[in-house]
């Protein structure tokens, strides 16, 4: 089991994830850094993603597109807030225009990740905060995609955690 | 703050429709378009190679998701993105949270690979974190 708990604030529109992975913090704080890593995992497997730049700096920018089936793009960018390796990363996404320039209207999300370790194993939080509805709807509609077909083999497990957490 | 109780019946029975209603391309396709826009269903109709029946289904599946609403308009459905307050935040709260699902269990199968070895990955770029592409 991945993810631990999940909570949902509805009014500050917020989304924390708690994962553990059977692996030491620095090992963790790679697929965040390593954007050849990143990659791996950011899009689902039929929308993959490419980061273009990735500045891991405080102040840094990230340039991505995720490429779906038919060879479509969706461009993405990201602000690094702050950087405390390997313990905490604070950033803002949200998406690009065809020249990766931000769309500002579309709005971004704060993401507040920190990685404690448990033994030699690391828990993961990660805290998303987005700034209006119809942000999050445009964001989930592209970010659904493809990657459900996949999932639909864990639907179980997912409940059987709903249900415990 | 109203903060989501996890972990009842009701709940479960909602992720599954959202899980069901995504399971789709054509119902992943309805919900992208009424997102950014309005359509009638026979508007959607003309988008696709199956019958109007076939994309009436889709849409009652997505009704039943919460994920659209109908709305009668002259002779015509108009199918748009449900709008429905608090409801409407936790769903899609809901939807992320199984984007990030998914997520962490990418992130767990690429840390149980003793050697890392995803296309094109080499000890080098691994080193390069700040690898520009032009274009």
């Amino acid at each position: 089991m991945t993810v631990v708990s999940s909570v949902k604030d509805l009014e500050a529109l917020s989304l924390t994830v708690v994962a553990e992975f059977d692996a030491g913090v620095e090992r963790v704080w790679q697929i965040w850094e390593d954007p050849r890593q990143l990659e791996r995992w950011w899009g689902p497997p039929t929308w993959p993603a490419t980061f273009e730049k990735h500045e891991f700096v405080p102040g840094g920018e990230a340039s991505y597109f995720m490429t779906g089936p038919e060879g479509e793009k969706a461009r993405g960018w990201w602000r690094f807030v702050a950087i405390d390796a390997p313990r905490r990363l604070e950033f803002d996404d949200g998406f690009a225009d065809d020249n990766g320039e931000p769309v500002a209207d579309m709005g971004t999300i704060h993401g507040l990740v920190t990685l404690e370790p448990i033994g030699d194993r690391t828990r993961m939080t990660v805290l998303s905060t987005f700034e209006a509805e119809e942000q999050m709807e445009k964001i989930i509609a592209m970010g659904m995609e493809e990657g459900m077909n996949g999932a639909l083999g864990q639907v179980d497990a997912i409940l059987a955690e709903s249900v415990s957490a | 703050m109203v903060v989501d109780q996890l972990g009842t019946q009701l709940r479960d029975e909602e992720i599954d429709r959202l899980f069901q209603a995504f399971a789709d391309t054509t119902r992943r396709d309805i919900v992208r378009r009424v997102t950014v826009g309005e359509y009638s269903v026979s508007g959607l109709a003309a988008l696709y190679t199956m019958s109007f029946a076939a994309v009436q289904k889709h849409v009652a599946v997505l009704e039943r998701a919460s994920l659209v609403a109908k709305e009668k308009r002259g002779r015509e459905q108009i199918v748009r993105a449900n709008h429905d307050g608090l409801q409407k935040a936790r769903r899609l709260l809901d939807e992320y949270e199984i984007i990030w699902r998914q997520r962490a269990d990418r992130i767990a199968d690429l840390l149980a690979e003793t050697a890392p070895a995803g296309p094109g990955r080499t000890h080098e770029n691994q080193q390069d974190g700040n690898r520009k592409v032009e274009g």
